[in-house]
């Protein structure tokens, strides 16, 4: 039942080139209608992962069904149904960059509203601007409208913000963020943290060929030491009580005199817990702050904080 | 209220596709100046030119141009469908352009078939021309007119054919520099001004098996002499066309 499969489903990818192993057994589902964000150092193998699911290239070993469908058997079913935004390049460099959005659109059944869709991506002065001569970022923006413009079910862009301007980036989360809302699935690939945090359902990290944590932003910072909370009170305050009423694996401890910190998994319980066992001490926590890790700390600690070559 | 975003996919229908991608082929095509230049400048150059002033001696029956014209279109026709499509698809090949259409709904064939249509709508409008400035120089064509049109798809096919090889298997500055030199050995040596008669006699049977050889005999046989049908030039032709499309075929790489 292809209309139920999930949007993408991998697995024991393996993809060489030559000794070289990009892809060393990678499993991924993406449920349909949500955004994916995938992570991981260049050259850990996500390029490739997306490349095969866009059928560029045949895996080594492995399965690979995207919308229910195989990339290479099913490429001419598949293909109107995806929509692709590359790297960089993929236009003619002597085309306007109206005309090939236009171009692109004919390609297609029943696409979006060209001018509207140019207007939004601040495509609209430079639209009778060769390609060449169009900046990086209006070059990234056209090619996130072609991949938009035939009204695809699924979307993988591969980069769409590397090397744009904060209005530019803006622009690009809030369409993104319409795509989803209009049921349309996306998968893609950044260095920007922060871009995944905001936009992403479901991140998944890659490193060395393989995921090495999935999840949505919020599963993957919970746990861990650098999830703390600290205040000030009245020195030697009963801690014992405290830390029965907290979740296993909790550690409170008074650093230096009537100064608190508590390790564990920070949220809203456990803030509640500790300001109701302050309220019933009768002490005001005071300077309360609470420090969770971001998921550049996850991915750091995940992935080592060596640059890769 | 806003847009919506919502999914419906679907392909346009081929024809759609196929005119669309057509034509855009060919308006970038014409609008390239450095493509203008090998397909419409140079060849209408040199028919003048050499028609103009006796620089090289012509053979064969009536006037200069008799032997020029049929020449110069055969050196139009290698322009376009060898030169001029070979480095504009290793370019496109280089930067991505044929990858991200791979990606689309337009299917390979289709686009191959599209750029023949651009290379075909560059050659009309090259004929034209260069029969207009021919016939204004005193040019009196004879023959089959269908022997000619022959000629010049058959010389097409063969064109296209190591055109792509080219673009599809070299690095577009290879090509760039490779489809230029080639052009202009071929221009020197393969009849188009210079009678292959002037060439020592042990490498002209190497000269005259060549495509662009066969491509200016042809069409001076039937335009300069009155031949109903150059059957040897029109299997030469043809050997290279089956030889050049289905290399290009096998080893034509997208990205």
């Amino acid at each position: 039942m292809p209309d139920l499969a999930p949007a993408v489903e991998i697995r024991g990818l393996i993809k060489r080139y030559g000794a070289k192993t990009a892809v060393d057994g990678l499993d991924l589902t993406v449920a349909r209608g949500s955004l994916t964000a995938v992570l991981g150092p260049n050259g850990a193998g996500k390029t490739t992962t997306i490349e095969i699911c866009e059928g560029y290239r045949r895996p080594d070993a492995g399965s690979v069904r995207v919308l229910g469908l195989d990339p290479f058997a099913d490429a001419a079913a598949l293909r109107p149904k995806v929509g692709v935004m590359l790297q960089s390049g993929g236009v003619y460099p002597g085309a306007r960059a109206m005309e090939m959005l236009r171009h692109t659109a004919r390609l297609h059944a029943d696409p979006l509203d060209v001018d509207e869709l140019a207007e939004r991506l601040g495509l609209g002065s430079c639209g009778k601007t060769v390609y060449r001569r169009l900046s990086g970022g209006q070059q990234q923006r056209l090619a996130l409208a072609m991949a938009v413009v035939g009204r695809p079910e699924l979307v993988f862009l591969d980069e769409p913000t590397a090397g744009l301007d904060p209005q530019a980036r803006r622009a690009t989360w809030e369409l993104v963020r319409d795509l989803r809302r209009d049921g349309v699935g996306i998968v893609l690939t950044t260095h920007h943290m922060d871009e995944a945090e905001q936009l992403a359902d479901d991140v998944a990290i890659v490193d060395g060929g393989q995921v090495i944590a999935q999840g949505s932003p919020e599963q993957l910072c919970r746990g861990g030491a650098a999830n703390t909370l600290r205040f000030q009170g009245r020195s030697g305050l009963d801690l014992g009580a405290l830390l029965k009423a907290l979740p296993d694996g909790s550690s409170a401890a008074e650093l230096t005199s009537g100064s608190y910190l508590i390790e564990g998994p920070v949220d809203p319980q456990l803030l509640a817990t500790v300001t109701t066992w302050c309220a019933q001490a009768g002490v005001l926590p005071e300077n309360l702050s609470v420090e969770r890790r971001t998921l550049e700390d996850v991915f750091l600690e995940l992935t080592g904080r060596d640059l890769r070559s | 209220m806003t847009t919506t975003y919502s999914p419906a996919p679907g392909a346009a229908p081929l024809g759609r596709m196929l005119r669309a991608q057509t034509a855009l082929e060919t308006k970038l095509l014409l609008r390239n100046g450095e493509q203008l230049l090998l397909t419409v400048v140079i060849p209408s150059v040199l028919l003048l030119l050499f028609s103009a002033v006796d620089i090289v001696s012509t053979t064969g029956p009536g006037k200069r141009v008799d032997f020029l014209a049929p020449g110069l279109l055969a050196l139009a026709v290698m322009s376009t469908a060898f030169t001029g499509q070979a480095i504009a698809t290793g370019f496109e090949r280089r930067y991505g352009v044929l990858k991200r259409l791979g990606a689309s709904p337009l299917p390979r064939w289709a686009l191959m078939t599209a750029k023949t249509g651009s290379v075909l709508v560059t050659e009309v409008l090259q004929v034209v021309l260069l029969t207009v400035i021919a016939l204004a120089l005193g040019w009196q064509p004879h023959g089959n007119p269908l022997a000619v049109l022959l000629l010049l798809i058959a010389g097409t096919a063969a064109f296209s054919g190591l055109g792509l090889l080219m673009a599809g298997t070299l690095k577009a500055e290879a090509t760039l520099a490779a489809a230029n030199l080639v052009f202009i050995l071929l221009l020197l040596a393969g009849g188009v001004i210079v009678p292959l008669s002037k060439f020592p006699s042990a490498v002209r049977p190497v000269l005259e098996a060549l495509p662009i050889s066969a491509l200016s005999d042809g069409l001076r046989s039937v335009l300069q002499q009155g031949a109903t049908m150059p059957w040897g030039d029109l299997g030469i032709l043809a050997v290279w066309a089956v030889l050049g499309l289905a290399a290009a075929a096998r080893f034509f790489r997208w990205e």
